[in-house]
């Protein structure tokens, strides 16, 4: 039997991050419980926040589950993720400045030249370009899990577009309307500056030819995409447009986004759409959603993308495995955060010691996202284990494996009261000119007892996630 | 050898478009074997974009036109200084790393037809060799013929019906190099074509093949030959879309129709001219 931990509880003790909401808890009655949270779907409701599952069908509007107990990490042990985080986005994005120029990581022999060049993220049609301050990843989602008082583990890197952060701000918000004291009686860092900073931000990576106050704007797919509320959410909280590609066009060495004023040069492009599709003239042909003639008007930095195309090399599941060795050959430190022990099944021991774990082992595919396509050994059925045995058996290279981690867990309202459930954390390091981090992040829930699978697409939930002021 | 090229490229909108999006691979390669006496590329009614070097060395550029058009001309002419090289690429700056040139993409996988014309060969031993057998068989295997495959065919389908042009020959010498772990990549580019009555066209396309040691080495199996001083290199790609010289996209509903003339001319006394 593996035992969490828990991280209000040492023993029958309450951890001191948590001491206040110790009283919060046991003074709220049951009625009272649930009056709250309707109150809190009633309000996630009203302002819209939906979140649509790819491949699941059903209702697109679904809400995802808020769970109002808060996640509480304290200064100290923020201080330390704050400093591991911001090290693994500096390493990550010297890495894409390095592969896409000299690659003296491989020359070195660092890390494997296949892995990267021959990388389907590895994206030939940059090679050479350095975008302004050196900047691949602007939002570098790094999604976190806990073991213990003092471990943490990196699960994997997000350097393209990680979605979420509209989550964070908004349980902010909801948590602050119904437990107004809850914020007096504790010390909690604001996270509110985040629109701002990401403004800020995408504004310090305008192109070389910019030589005025930068546009902003937020690409994306359109309102079917899952995400399409936070884009245009940070786009109202930021102040600047939300536009699709036929919004936008190219004209000589710029790009312009119609407005009922005429064409506007653009400056910047957050864009929530990816590489594949944001130029047809480069990429693939049959992208209705991209701006033809993009990436020529990129590379003479007549524009900044963000991400820029080609970051995915960057967070790739196997390329993950050489994170810490990026922090050594670059920053010359050593890495803050762990990595999470990986088997890469392209490599034939790793490949023999995985099929013949399966049970206890955690398999995803090296493309994969959103929790699917994954094994989780240990809750899977024979049937299921035997079904990954011949898709890696039949293609090694698309799979890696991972111990089954004992996640921690929190308190977390259920039917029957409180009970501990499994949670994880993706916080967004935000890289421009500086590099910054709001204290906080996402904080996902696996709802289901014993589960350890928190994404959103599986029944996981979502909370508040406090740091506290020292 | 002194080359005259003019390559003129019209389109057609049978109704008119709100505009025309254009990249261009168009400017011939600086490397050792190729100097430029003049060289112009023109866009009737077009603005000229942001250009820039890429990572494979090649001069890329774009082009707007505002429209509503009917039709489009771009234009290169140009005289350029060829030096036979023996098909070797030398002087030549870039920074994509061979590897990269390793992956296969649709029109250049190899299936078991194209993996058996691998057979026997040794790359380890000498690559160089293999890389020579490799267009040799090519050049057997898919006999050049016009108007039997078009511009989707891919080189799998090109070896099942055992005919095809430049292009089809190439992605064939493409999948089965990279087959055997040899990276290779698609060249585009003029041909003087001779008086000889080599199988080719003035606006051809080859295979580089990267030798250890030796560098990117070009390969015709069209002509059964390395690239010489008839040869002007633009630009490469890991397939022929990757390595097009022009690629466009026009806004609006005007169904698209294509000519192109390309002819290269050797310093007055011997002329060639494709329709």
């Amino acid at each position: 039997m593996t035992s969490y931990f828990n991280e209000m509880y040492q023993g029958s003790a309450v951890r001191a991050p948590y001491a206040r909401l110790q009283d919060w808890m046991t003074a709220m009655p049951a009625e009272l419980r649930q009056m709250k949270q309707a109150e809190a779907e009633a309000l996630f409701r009203r302002i819209g926040i939906t979140f649509a599952v790819y491949g699941e069908g059903g209702d697109p509007d679904r809400l995802i589950p808020f769970d109002m107990f808060p996640r509480v990490f304290s200064g100290a042990e923020w201080a330390k993720l704050d400093r591991g985080i911001k090290q693994r986005a500096r390493a990550l994005n010297a890495f894409l400045v390095d592969v896409y120029g000299r690659g003296e990581i491989v020359r070195a022999g660092r890390i494997p030249g296949r892995l990267v060049y021959l990388n389907e993220a590895y994206e030939k049609s940059v090679v050479g370009f350095v975008p302004p301050k050196g900047v691949y990843s602007h939002i570098v989602g790094i999604d976190l899990v806990r073991t213990g008082p003092d471990e943490f583990f990196v699960l994997e890197d997000n350097c393209r577009t990680p979605s979420g952060v509209s989550y964070m701000l908004e349980n902010r918000e909801i948590m602050m309307r119904m437990f107004p004291d809850l914020f007096r009686e504790n010390r909690i860092e604001p996270v509110d500056s985040y629109p701002e900073i990401l403004r800020r931000t995408l504004a310090s990576v305008a192109p070389a030819k910019c030589d005025r106050d930068p546009t902003v704007v937020i690409l994306t797919p359109g309102h079917f995409n899952s995400a399409y509320y936070e884009h245009s959410f940070l786009a109202d909280l930021m102040g600047v447009e939300l536009v699709e590609g036929q919004d936008l066009f190219v004209e000589g060495e710029f790009v312009f986004m119609r407005t009922t004023e005429g064409p506007r040069r653009v400056d910047v492009i957050y864009r929530r759409l990816d590489d594949a599709y944001i130029d047809p003239l480069c990429f693939r042909p049959d992208s209705m959603l991209g701006i033809p003639g993009l990436m020529d008007v990129y590379r003479s930095g007549g524009v900044s993308i963000c991400s820029a195309p080609g970051a995915g090399v960057a967070d790739d599941k196997a390329v993950y495995t050489y994170v810490p060795e990026m922090i050594r050959f670059y920053l010359g430190e050593e890495p803050i955060l762990k990595n999470v022990p990986t088997w890469q099944c392209g490599k034939e021991d790793d490949c023999k010691y995985v099929l013949s774990n399966l049970k206890d082992l955690v398999v995803k595919e090296v493309h994969g996202s959103g929790g699917y396509g994954m094994l989780v050994g240990p809750k899977a059925s024979a049937d299921q284990v035997e079904m990954f045995r011949a898709r890696i058996t039949a293609n090694p290279h698309n799979y890696i494996a991972q111990p089954t981690l004992a996640l921690s867990t929190t308190p977390t309202f259920v039917a029957e009261g409180v009970a501990p459930r499994h949670v994880d954390l993706r916080p967004y390091c935000l890289v421009g000119e500086r590099i910054e981090l709001v204290p906080g992040g996402l904080t996902r829930v696996a709802l289901t007892e014993g589960s350890l699978v928190v994404n959103s697409s599986q029944g996981g939930g979502v909370k508040d996630t406090w740091v506290l002021a020292e | 050898m002194l080359l005259s090229v003019d390559h003129v490229t019209r389109y057609f909108y049978d109704q008119p478009v709100r505009g025309v999006v254009q990249s261009h691979r168009l400017m011939p390669s600086q490397c050792a074997g190729q100097k430029l006496v003049t060289w112009k590329v023109s866009v009737s009614d077009g603005q000229m974009g942001g250009g820039f070097r890429d990572g494979a060395g090649d001069w890329v550029q774009g082009w707007t036109v505002l429209g509503p058009v009917n039709e489009i001309t771009v234009r290169v002419t140009g005289q350029i200084e060829t030096v036979d090289m023996a098909g070797v690429l030398r002087g030549h700056k870039e920074l994509t790393p061979p590897e990269a040139y390793l992956r296969s993409t649709h029109p250049t996988e190899a299936d078991a037809a194209l993996a058996a014309l691998a057979d026997g060969l040794t790359p380890a031993q000498d690559a160089l060799a293999a890389a020579h057998d490799i267009s040799a068989r090519v050049s057997d295997a898919i006999v050049y013929t016009s108007d039997t495959t078009n511009a989707h065919t891919t080189a799998a389908e090109a070896l099942a019906q055992g005919t095809g042009v430049c292009q089809d020959q190439a992605h064939a010498v493409i999948a089965i190099a990279r087959h055997i772990g040899l990276p290779a990549r698609y060249v585009s580019g003029y041909l003087l074509v001779g008086v000889d009555g080599a199988a080719a066209e003035a606006a051809h396309a080859w295979a580089e093949v990267f030798i250890s040691g030796l560098g990117w080495v070009g390969f015709d199996p069209a002509n059964r030959c390395c690239p010489d001083d008839r040869y002007i290199r633009l630009g490469s790609g890991l397939d022929s879309p990757h390595a097009a010289m022009i690629r466009g996209i026009a806004r609006g509903q005007g169904e698209e129709s294509l000519d192109v003339s390309v002819t290269v001319q050797a310093s007055q006394t011997q002329s060639q001219t494709q329709q």
